[in-house]
C-alpha cells in the first residue's frame, strides 16, 4: 500500500482525508486508484496533478515506478515560463 | 532512467566558447519572425476592443471587405468551434477566445477581427471600415474589487472544482497546502508580523514583437514560421483552433528576440491561419509594441497577506499567506505558485498558504519566469527582514537558520533531495558585498528565491557526417543560450570539438513532439536527450570499430573521441577516431545517427540568494541601485557566461519589476501606458554591474548534474529590492513598483 498525501485543498473531495491509501506499482496505476476509491478526484487530476515521489517530482509521467514505502505526494501540476 | 555519468572532469562542459549565432546576430543574418516574406503574401491586421467590457451586439464587414485592396476578413466564426470547459481544462477555449472575441470583449485591446489586405497600410485603412456595434459593460481591473460581492462577472461558469461555495464567479481557482497547527505556531513565538502586500502587473518586454507568416490552403495543409518558445505547441494549438489535423501544419520557429514565457502561447498566429485560408495567400502579420503590451500576456498583479512567527534567536515557529492573483479574463493566474513557492526556502512546522486565481478585465496573463514565484518572495521576504530588524538579527544568519536542506520536508509537501539553499546562503554570507560598508541613504537587502524548474516531452536527433562533424537537432527554441550548451554537452560525449557540431533548431514536421522552451527545462531536458543521443551514436560507433578489429563490441570503449580497445585482452588496436569510422560509414553499415526521445522527469528544484544595495533620494523618490549581487544553484553550468548571463536577466528584469515598471489602468479600464516611453523597463543606465556567483549542487536527475537556471533569477529580486530601498528609506515598502511618488508618499507618511 502508498499512503498519499494530497494538498489540502482537496479534502473536501474526500470526505476530509488528507491522507490516502491506495494499491499502485507506478504514478499511473496511483491515479487510476486514487479516482476509483474516490472519484471526485477525477476533476483536479484532469486539471493537471503531478505527483511527487520520495522529493523528486514527476511532472506528468504514468509509467514512473513507485517503490514499496516510498513517500508520495499529489501536487498541482506545475507550469513554467 | 540510469544515471551513471560523471558529474566531474570535464573537458568542453564548464568552457566559455563563443556562442554559435553571435556572427549572424551582429550581422543582422539571422531571421526573426518579421524577417521573412512570400510570393503573393498579404499583410494582416487586427481590430482591437476600445473596451474594457462590453457585449458585441453587431460586427458588419461588408465595407472592408468590398474594398479593392483587402483579400479577406475574419471575425469568430472563422474558426473551429472548441467546446467550452471550466478552468484550465478548457484552455484551448480559452485561447480561442482570448484570440478572437466571441460574445463579449474582455479588455481594452481585445481582438474582434482581423483583415488582410495587399499592404499593411491597406490592412490598418481597412480595420476603420469594420462597424462594431458594442453594448458597454461594467468592468474591473483590480484584484481585491473583482473579488468583492459587487464586482462585475466576466464569465460565469469558469471557476473549477476546486473553489468553495459561496466565493464570487469571478474566483476561477483555488489552492490551499501546508502542514501542521499555525495558531499553535504563532502562539509559540516572540514576534509575529502579519502586513499586506500588492504587486502590478508587469510585461516580459521582449524586445521582438510577435510576428509569423501564415499559409493555409483549402485542402487543409498548413505552413507557420513564428516566433515562440515552442512551435509545437503553437501547431497543436493552431490545428485544434482552425479544426485542421496537427501533422498537416508543419510550424518552423524563428530566431527569438526574448519571450520569458510570454511566447509559450498563440495571440497572431491562428489569426493569419484564418486569413490565408480565406484568402488563399500567405498572411503575415507583426504587432506593434502598443498591441504587444495592450494584448499579449503581462503576468499577473497580485494582493497578498503574509503573517510569520519568529522567537528571539531567529527560529521561525509559523507561517502564513494568502495570496490573491489576477490573471486577465480567463482562469490561468498562478496563485497556486506563488503558495506553493512563497516559503520553499524554509523548515517550516507549521504553514499555510493559500492561492486565489481571479479574472478581471485585462489581457490574459502569460507565463513570465517562474510564474507566480516573484510576488510571494516579495511578501514573504519583506516580513522575514522586518522581523530581523525588529529582534536585531542577522538577515542571512535567520535565514541560515531556517533554510530547507536534503531531508527537510517542503511547504508544499514533499522531502528535499540534494538542494542548494544553504550553499548560496553561506556563498552570501562569504562575499565582500555582504560585509562592504554603505553610505549614508543606501539601505542593504537580502532575499532568497525558490523554483521548481521542469522536464517536459523532448526529442532530439543527432547525425554524423563522413568528414566527421555532427549535427544536431533539436526542438526547443534557443531563448538563453541552448545551441551552444546543447554543443558542448554533444562535444563531451563525442570527443570532438565544440566548432564541429551545428546545433539546429528543428521544425515541427522533422523532428518528434517537443514541449515548450518554459520552466527552465532546456539545458535540462533537451541537454540529457542530447547526451543520450550522443551516446547512442557513440555505441554505433564502437560496434562498427568492433567489426573492423574482429573483436565483440563490449571490447571497445569510447574515450576522448576515438574507439579504444577496452582492456589488454581486447587485442592491440591503434585508437580510431570517429572521423576515421563516419569516413567509411556508408560502406560498413550506413549513416550514423543518434536519438532520444523522453519527458524526463529529474529536474531538480533550484535556490538563489540575492544581496542588493539601493540608493533612495529624498527629495525625489528616486531609487539607485549601487551593487548587486546574485548567488544561484545552477547544478553545473555547462556554459557559464549564459549562466552568468540568465543570472543577470534574472536581476535587471527584478529591478524593472521592483522598481518601475507597471501596468497603469484608467478609470475607463483602458490601458494608460501601451507604450515603451510610458511602460518604463531598464534601460543600461538605470543598472549597475550585476556580480554573479555560480553554486553547484549537481542535480541527481540530470547526467552532468544540470538544473535549469533561466527562472529562479527573477524570484528573490522583489524582495531583495524592496527590503534595501525599506532600509535605505526607513520605511517599510509594501507595495510594487517602488516609483519616485510612491517612494514620496511612503516618505511623507513616515514623517
Amino acid at each position: 500500500m502508498v499512503e498519499v498525501h494530497l494538498w489540502s485543498g482537496l479534502r473536501s473531495l474526500t470526505g476530509g482525508q488528507e491522507v490516502v491509501q491506495v494499491q499502485a506499482a507506478t504514478t499511473g496505476e496511483l491515479l487510476r486508484e486514487l479516482v476509483r476509491l474516490h472519484p471526485q478526484l477525477q476533476a483536479p487530476i484532469d486539471a493537471g496533478v503531478s505527483v511527487a515521489v520520495n522529493g523528486r517530482i514527476i511532472a506528468a509521467g504514468l509509467s514512473e515506478p513507485i517503490p514499496e514505502g516510498a513517500e508520495v505526494y499529489l501536487m498541482q501540476r506545475l507550469r513554467g515560463g | 532512467m540510469a544515471l551513471d555519468d560523471r558529474k566531474s572532469h570535464f573537458t568542453f562542459v564548464g568552457t566559455r566558447p563563443n556562442r554559435p549565432d553571435g556572427l549572424d546576430k551582429v550581422t543582422g543574418r539571422a531571421r526573426f519572425g518579421a524577417d521573412v516574406t512570400a510570393p503573393g503574401m498579404l499583410f494582416g491586421a487586427i481590430l482591437r476592443s476600445p473596451h474594457a467590457h462590453a457585449r458585441i451586439v453587431r460586427i458588419d464587414t461588408s465595407k472592408a471587405e468590398a474594398h479593392r485592396d483587402v483579400k479577406a476578413v475574419v471575425t469568430r466564426a472563422d474558426f473551429a468551434d472548441v467546446p467550452f470547459k471550466p478552468g484550465l481544462e478548457g484552455e484551448f477555449w480559452n485561447v480561442l477566445e482570448n484570440v478572437m472575441a466571441g460574445e463579449k470583449a474582455l479588455y481594452d485591446g481585445h481582438a474582434v477581427a482581423a483583415v488582410a489586405a495587399s499592404s499593411a497600410l491597406a490592412a490598418r485603412d481597412a480595420l476603420k471600415l469594420i462597424e462594431v456595434e458594442y453594448e458597454v459593460l461594467p468592468h474591473v481591473t483590480d484584484v481585491d474589487k473583482a473579488m468583492a460581492p459587487d464586482a462585475p462577472v466576466i464569465r460565469e461558469g469558469a471557476a473549477d472544482y476546486s473553489v468553495p461555495e459561496g466565493m464570487h464567479p469571478n474566483v476561477v481557482r483555488y489552492h490551499e497546502s501546508g502542514h501542521g497547527d499555525v495558531e499553535a505556531g504563532f502562539a509559540e513565538a516572540d514576534l509575529v508580523i502579519e502586513d499586506h502586500f500588492v504587486t502590478e502587473a508587469t510585461h516580459q518586454g521582449y524586445i521582438e514583437p510577435h510576428a509569423c507568416l501564415a499559409s493555409l490552403g483549402a485542402d487543409g495543409k498548413g505552413e507557420l514560421w513564428c516566433c515562440t518558445q515552442g512551435h509545437w505547441i503553437v501547431q497543436k494549438t493552431c490545428a485544434a483552433l482552425l479544426g485542421i489535423e496537427t501533422a498537416q501544419l508543419r510550424v518552423t520557429a524563428s530566431e527569438i528576440g526574448g519571450g520569458f514565457g510570454g511566447k509559450t502561447t498563440v495571440f497572431i498566429e491562428p489569426v493569419a491561419l484564418a486569413l490565408s485560408r480565406k484568402a488563399n495567400r500567405p498572411v503575415k502579420i507583426v504587432m506593434s509594441r502598443s498591441e504587444v503590451l495592450r494584448a499579449t500576456g503581462p503576468t499577473a498583479s497580485a494582493s497578498m497577506d503574509v503573517k510569520i512567527g519568529m522567537k528571539k534567536d531567529g527560529t521561525i515557529t509559523a507561517a502564513q499567506g494568502v495570496f490573491r492573483l489576477q490573471g486577465g479574463a480567463f482562469p490561468g493566474a498562478p496563485g497556486d505558485m506563488t503558495a506553493m513557492c512563497a516559503f520553499a526556502p524554509y523548515n517550516l512546522t507549521n504553514v499555510r498558504q493559500v492561492g486565489y486565481d481571479v479574472m478581471s478585465n485585462r489581457p490574459k496573463q502569460a507565463a513570465y519566469r517562474a510564474p507566480g514565484a516573484p510576488m510571494g518572495a516579495f511578501a514573504v521576504e519583506s516580513v522575514i527582514d522586518e522581523l530581523c530588524k525588529k529582534l536585531g538579527l542577522d538577515p542571512v544568519e535567520v535565514r541560515l537558520k531556517n533554510a530547507v536542506r536534503e531531508g527537510t520536508k517542503a511547504s508544499y509537501g514533499p522531502t528535499y533531495d540534494r538542494i542548494g539553499l544553504v550553499e548560496t546562503l553561506e556563498a552570501a554570507k562569504a562575499h565582500p558585498h555582504y560585509s562592504a560598508p554603505l553610505k549614508p541613504g543606501q539601505g542593504r537587502g537580502v532575499a532568497c528565491g525558490f523554483w521548481f524548474n521542469h522536464g517536459g516531452e523532448t526529442s532530439v536527433s543527432l547525425a554524423l557526417s563522413e568528414d566527421g562533424s555532427a549535427q544536431l537537432m533539436v526542438g526547443t527554441p534557443d531563448i538563453g543560450g541552448s545551441r551552444a550548451s546543447m554543443a558542448l554537452m554533444a562535444a563531451e560525449v563525442l570527443g570532438i570539438p565544440y566548432e564541429n557540431i551545428r546545433v539546429t533548431i528543428a521544425d515541427t514536421a522533422t523532428l518528434g513532439y517537443n514541449d515548450v522552451s518554459h520552466g527552465s527545462r532546456v539545458t535540462y531536458a533537451s541537454g540529457l536527450a542530447t547526451i543520450k543521443a550522443a551516446q547512442h551514436a557513440v555505441e554505433k560507433l564502437c560496434e562498427r570499430a568492433a567489426a573492423k578489429w574482429g573483436i565483440p563490441v563490449d571490447a571497445v570503449k569510447w574515450e576522448n573521441g576515438c574507439a579504444v580497445p577496452s582492456g589488454p585482452n581486447a587485442g592491440d588496436f591503434d585508437p580510431l577516431p570517429l572521423a576515421e569510422i563516419t569516413a567509411d560509414m556508408g560502406r560498413t553499415g550506413g549513416p550514423i545517427s543518434g536519438h532520444f526521445e523522453a519527458t524526463p522527469e529529474g529536474a531538480g528544484v533550484s535556490f538563489g540568494t540575492h544581496i542588493v544595495d539601493a540608493e533612495v533620494d529624498p527629495e525625489t523618490g528616486k531609487t539607485s541601485i549601487t551593487r548587486y549581487t546574485v548567488i544561484q544553484d545552477a547544478g553545473k553550468a555547462i556554459h557559464p557566461a549564459y549562466v552568468e548571463g540568465q543570472f543577470q536577466g534574472g536581476a535587471a528584469q527584478g529591478i524593472g519589476w521592483a522598481l518601475n515598471e507597471e501596468y497603469i489602468y484608467g478609470e475607463d479600464g483602458r490601458l494608460q501606458n501601451p507604450v515603451f516611453l510610458d511602460y518604463r523597463i531598464p534601460v543600461a543606465s538605470d543598472l549597475p554591474m550585476i556580480d554573479t556567483v555560480i553554486v553547484e549542487v549537481p542535480n541527481p536527475g540530470h547526467p552532468f548534474g544540470v538544473r535549469g537556471v533561466g527562472e529562479t533569477g527573477i524570484v528573490p529580486p522583489l524582495a531583495a529590492i524592496a527590503n534595501a530601498v525599506s532600509n535605505a528609506a526607513g520605511v517599510r515598502m509594501r507595495q510594487l513598483p517602488m516609483s519616485p511618488p510612491r517612494i514620496l508618499a511612503a516618505l511623507k507618511g513616515n514623517g
